[in-house]
Formats: C-alpha cells, sequence, structure tokens
C-alpha cells in the first residue's frame, strides 16, 4: 500500500497525462482493496482468535503477555481478584496451602532501593521444564504457547513444582467448592494460570487483562507474538523487555517492561 | 563337598516371629490408614505445603530406593567380582534389595495426589523425564533380580548367574543414577543440578545398603541361633567404613565446588552455617553420624572388632544417611528460589524467605511403613525360601580356612 502512493506521488511529479493517471489510480485502488482483502484474510488465518471445536491450536500463533511493571501497583490486585473470580481459586485461610495462579511480587533492588511490583504466573515457557520433568505428559504446552495442565492425567507427584523456576504451581491440598464450569480443577492435582485458555478460544481476552481494560488500565498488553501487527508484537519491538530468569532460555511468553 | 553352603529356610513357627510380624503388620496397617487419611482429606494434613511440595515421605522413600540398589552389592560383588566369600550371602541380598525398592515405591505412590491413577504412570510416558526413565529403572530392577536370584538358586541355571549378576549389577547402577538425577536435572534451584548428584547416590546407596544389610544378618543369626564368624562380618564392616568415607569425600566435593560458584554462596550459608536444623542435621546427621563416627567406629582397633561397636555404626550409617536425604530434599526447598537475584522480594506466596516445614505424623507412619513392609518381604522370604545359610561361620564361608585344617 505505501509503495503504491509513493508510485502515485512519483507520477504526479512526471507530470503524466489525466487519462493516464485515472487508469493508474484506478488500477491502484483496485490493488489497494484486493491487497486489504488478502491482508484481511491472512491475518484471520494467523491468528483466529475463535478456535473452532476439534480444531488443534496452531504453531502459528505464539500468545503472551507484556507486562509494564511501571503501572500502579493496585494493578496486580486487580487482576489476582479478576483470576480468582474467573478461575474460581481462592483464600481459604490456610496460605501455604491456598493455591496462587497469580501474585503480586513486591521487588526491591538491594543495592539502589529501588521498588517495584509486578504480577508473577506461569511464564508460559517456550520451553518448559516443567513438561519436561511430567513422567506422564500431564504437563504440556500447547502449539499456540500455553503451558496446561490435563487434569486427568495429573497424577499430583509435583516433580513439575520442584522443577519451575518461577514457584508459578501450586497443588491442590483439599477439597474443592464452587468450582467454575470453564475451568474444572481437581483435589491431589496441580494447576497454575491457563492464560484463560477458555475464553481465548472463544475470542476473548484473560480475564486478568478484560479487568484491566474496565479500569482503563493497560498494564497487560496480550496478543499474539508471532503476529507482526498485533499491539503487543509493536510494544516489544519499540520498548526493552525483560524475560525473568532469562538466564535459563527458557523463552518465557510473559515479558516485562520496565524491570 | 565338606564347605559347601547348606541354605536353609527359617524354622520360625514360635511366638517371636509371629510377633515380629505382628508389629510389622501393625506399622504396615498405620502407613495404609495415613496414606488413606491423607488423600481423604487432602494433602492439607501434611506438613507438605506449596513451597515444600516433597516432604518426609520422599525422604524415607528415596532413602529406600537408593539403599535397595546397595544391598544388591553383595551378591555383585560375589558373582561380578567373583569374590566367593560374598557368594553365601548373595541370596539374601538380592531378596532385601526387592524388599527395600518395594518399600520405598509403596511410600512414594501412596504419596502421590492420585494415587488411584497409578495406572496412568504405568501407561503414559514422557521419555524426556527423568521419573518416566525410573518407572522404568524401578520395575525392571524387580525383574532383573528376581531372575538373578532364580539363577543362583536353581541349580540347573546357576551357570547364568554371574551373566545376570553383572546385568544386574550395571541396572543398579543405572538405577541409581536415574534416582540421583531426579534433583541433577532441577536447573530451577539453587540447592539441586550438580551432576555430581549421580555418583553421589551411588556412593551413599553402597553405605546404606550395607548397613542396613548388616544389621539384618547380626539380628537374624543372633535370633535364630546360626553360626556367624568374625571373618565375613569384619569384612563387611570394613567395607561399610570405606564406603561411609566415600560418602563422605563426596560430600566435601559437592559442597566445595558448590562454594566455588559464587551464585550458590547463599545456598551454601544455608546449609553450612545458618540453615537452624538443616545446619543441625547437615553436621550432626549427615557428616558425624553418617560418616565420622562410623569411620571411626569401624576402623579404630578396639571398637573395630565389638559386634555392638558394628551394630551401632551401622544404626548411625542408616539415621546419618536419613538426614543427609533429609537436608537434600527438604532444606533445598526450604531454600526460597531465586527468581529475582539481586533483589529483595516478598509476596504472598512467600517469595524470598526460607519455607518452614515439620512433618506430620500421617507422613512419618507412611514412611516407617514402607521400612516395615522391606522387612516384612524378608521376614517372610526367610521363612518360606532357602535364602539364608544354615552357618556364616569362619569355616564355612571361608575355603582356604577349611583347607588350613
Amino acid at each position: 500500500m505505501t509503495t503504491q502512493d509513493q508510485k502515485e506521488g512519483q507520477d504526479q511529479k512526471e507530470g503524466i497525462s489525466r487519462r493516464r493517471l485515472l487508469s493508474t489510480a484506478g488500477a491502484g485502488m483496485a490493488t489497494i482493496a484486493l491487497a486489504s482483502g488478502v491482508t484481511l484474510i491472512s491475518r484471520a488465518q494467523a491468528t483466529p482468535r475463535v478456535r473452532g471445536v476439534g480444531v488443534p491450536a496452531s504453531s502459528k500463533i505464539r500468545w503472551g503477555f507484556l507486562v509494564n511493571t511501571n503501572s500502579d501497583p493496585s494493578d496486580w490486585d486487580t487482576c489476582v481478584a479478576a483470576c480468582k473470580k474467573e478461575n474460581g481459586w481462592a483464600n481459604t485461610g490456610h496460605p501455604n496451602t491456598d493455591p496462587q495462579w497469580i501474585r503480586k511480587v513486591s521487588l526491591k533492588d538491594k543495592r539502589t532501593g529501588a521498588a517495584t511490583s509486578l504480577p508473577m504466573m506461569c511464564q508460559h515457557c517456550e520451553f518448559p521444564p516443567c513438561v519436561d520433568v511430567c513422567p506422564t505428559g500431564a504437563s504440556m504446552r500447547r502449539a499456540d504457547g500455553i503451558v496446561l495442565v490435563d487434569r486427568h492425567r495429573c497424577i499430583g507427584c509435583r516433580y513439575c513444582m520442584m522443577a519451575c523456576p518461577y514457584g508459578a504451581r501450586s497443588f491442590v491440598h483439599h477439597d474443592l467448592h464452587n468450582q467454575r464450569p470453564s475451568m474444572p480443577r481437581g483435589k491431589g492435582t496441580v494447576e497454575s494460570c491457563t492464560l484463560c485458555v477458555h475464553r481465548i478460544d472463544t475470542g476473548k481476552n484473560p480475564a486478568c487483562v478484560d479487568a484491566l481494560q474496565a479500569k482503563g488500565s493497560k498494564a497487560i498488553i496480550f496478543g499474539d507474538l508471532n503476529d507482526p501487527n498485533s499491539e503487543i508484537s509493536r510494544e516489544v519491538a519499540r520498548y526493552l523487555t525483560t524475560r525473568i530468569r532469562d538466564d535459563l532460555a527458557l523463552e518465557p511468553g510473559v515479558l516485562y517492561r520496565g524491570l | 563337598m565338606k564347605n559347601m553352603i547348606v541354605f536353609k529356610e527359617l524354622d520360625a513357627n514360635g511366638l517371636d516371629y509371629l510377633a515380629l510380624l505382628g508389629w510389622l503388620l501393625v506399622f504396615i496397617v498405620a502407613g495404609l490408614g495415613s496414606s488413606w487419611y491423607m488423600e481423604h482429606n487432602g494433602h492439607i494434613v501434611t506438613g507438605m505445603t506449596n513451597q515444600i511440595v516433597w516432604g518426609m515421605p520422599h525422604v524415607f522413600a528415596v532413602f529406600m530406593i537408593i539403599a535397595a540398589s546397595g544391598a544388591l552389592n553383595i551378591a555383585s560383588i560375589s558373582s561380578v567380582f567373583q569374590r566367593k566369600m560374598y557368594k553365601p550371602l548373595a541370596r539374601i541380598s538380592a531378596i532385601l534389595a526387592i524388599a527395600l525398592l518395594a518399600g520405598g515405591l509403596m511410600v512414594l505412590v501412596l504419596d502421590l495426589g492420585r494415587p488411584d491413577r497409578l495406572i496412568v504412570a504405568m501407561t503414559k510416558y514422557n521419555f524426556k523425564s527423568i521419573f518416566a526413565w525410573n518407572i522404568y529403572l524401578y520395575s525392571g530392577f524387580f525383574v532383573v533380580v528376581l531372575v538373578y536370584l532364580w539363577m543362583m538358586m536353581e541349580r540347573r541355571m546357576n551357570r547364568y548367574a554371574r551373566a545376570a549378576g553383572i546385568f544386574a549389577f550395571v541396572w543398579r547402577l543405572a538405577l541409581t543414577t536415574g534416582t540421583g538425577s531426579i534433583f541433577g536435572f532441577l536447573v530451577a534451584r539453587q540447592a539441586y543440578d550438580p551432576a555430581i548428584m549421580a555418583p553421589m547416590f551411588i556412593t551413599m546407596s553402597f553405605s546404606f545398603g550395607l548397613a542396613i544389610f548388616i544389621l539384618l544378618l547380626l539380628f537374624t543369626y543372633k535370633a535364630t541361633n546360626r553360626p556367624l564368624g568374625d571373618r565375613i562380618l569384619f569384612m563387611l564392616k570394613n567395607l561399610l567404613g570405606v564406603f561411609a568415607a566415600a560418602v563422605l569425600y563426596f560430600i566435601v566435593v559437592r559442597h566445595l565446588s558448590n562454594l566455588y560458584a559464587t551464585h550458590r554462596h547463599g545456598v551454601e550459608a544455608f546449609i553450612l552455617l545458618n540453615g537452624g536444623v538443616y545446619t543441625a542435621l547437615f553436621w550432626i546427621g549427615a557428616v558425624l553420624m553418617g560418616c565420622v563416627l562410623p569411620i571411626a567406629l569401624l576402623f579404630h582397633p578396639a571398637t573395630g572388632k565389638s559386634c555392638s561397636a558394628i551394630m551401632l555404626s551401622c544404626w548411625l550409617v542408616i539415621l546419618g544417611g536419613l538426614a543427609q536425604i533429609y537436608v537434600i530434599i527438604i532444606g533445598g526447598q526450604a531454600y526460597p528460589l531465586d527468581i529475582f537475584p539481586g533483589y529483595q522480594v516478598s509476596s504472598s506466596f512467600f517469595d524470598g524467605v526460607v519455607h518452614p516445614y515439620a512433618p506430620s505424623l500421617p507422613e512419618i507412619l507412611l514412611g516407617l511403613s514402607g521400612m516395615a513392609t522391606a522387612v516384612f518381604i524378608v521376614a517372610i522370604a526367610m521363612r518360606y525360601l532357602p535364602i539364608l545359610p544354615m552357618s556364616l561361620s569362619d569355616a564355612a564361608v571361608d575355603p582356604s580356612h577349611d583347607k588350613s585344617k
């Protein structure tokens, strides 16, 4: 499209005839219309926001989060509350054993004293250690980068919790009540942030992202890291970002800005 | 034929034998009850948390699994290294190995969040996981050792015993390597991931397995009034002393190499200096009780020849070994994950703080029931199988002793 505009500009400068100008412009318009149609189709194929029943997840997509750690610290409380509400986990008065799919972590630089906070959840690694160590394959990475636990296959060995560098997983230590139909859980199995896979597959954003947007915050941008035109990709290309424990080369799908 | 070893089942119909089985059953039932209680209520009734995910059952299970491969060593020495004096002990060594592994696995399985899904673990494999490999190594160990035992016990198959013994020896090395690698492959945690874990676990298995084996011999031969000569006992105790020294060597090397790496200074300070119960268990348990005291007792001219000092040394190796596994498994988890190096971290999920752990009674009972199961299997095997020599007197075990007559 840009090339076409430039070409038109050059033609005008060269003082071409009116008829030639009109025919060129007509051809240009047709090209633009066709090109945008093609672009729309190709984008729709690259990021099918609604995944049909029985359609496998596509490796053309890489879902991810960009977290802006310079945001209002209360934003992370919003995320935690939204995740609890959406997925049905809660504090039961046993802080050592209560599951936490997402948590607010406060950081203070030991040398400078500078402080910040951020949300910590499953980092949806490209090379997840939890998936590597799981003996039964219950821990798995979907083609689109979402790391999940198959609750029917998990035997509750907790090796994945030993292997996760982020402390992102929880073991269900007690009976469960008031489960959400969209997010079945299981006593004696391991669980963690699913990136709200049930929402993503129906074309929605994860609950934490929607909750932030509802309060006018863009503290977390969600999207397809493989799509160069997505907002997350544009932001990631514009600002320096950090992957936590990058030394382990796990290629997390969650990136942090401002760390 | 004069010095041929005679194997015979225990003639144990007395009250003592039945009382022993009864007590063991009490522990086994208590362990099974604990497991049911833990599964029914969830792991919330244990001392385990989302930070200390492997607790006391894992300490017992890992201890027994590595001791199992160590217990097979006696048989290996006779078959693989052709040391004839060890041959009378080979059968009981194989039985003890099977029993310890069965006890350890029982504890491991009953501590799963979903032990009812054991069939999933047996049918769905992720071969990148060392756990999945271990399932093969553990179940294969039973088959390999049972075949080996058959080769030893069936006269017509005796000629294959050496080959089976060599295969079992290699298998047991792989098994302990697999168990050590559970911790060797954890890149996330400061306390784990060095490759030295695998050979260290092999050495630990030599020591723990032999200590249990010597105790079993001393107890059984005393209880059954069968003769047990000094020659074989001193040979075994010398071996135990060497193994305890080898364990100490690996402990030193592991911590020295960790101290060389600056990023491990925090966890090393935690284990060696300021880790409270873990520091105490390391120095008093693993180092002093598990290695230094047994070495001194076993090699000192006065105590080295005393049966009670040898027995005490075995108990010290076992208790020190449990302490060492406790420090490795629990201590390694108690030290917080270093997610943000250079930052002071805090959260509602206890980031950045040392995690507390207190083993609950059900966990301890489950662990002890694994031990009781192992002893129960050995006791039943001794009663119904000809695995125990009638005599282990000097004359019976040492052909040269016989020739000199």
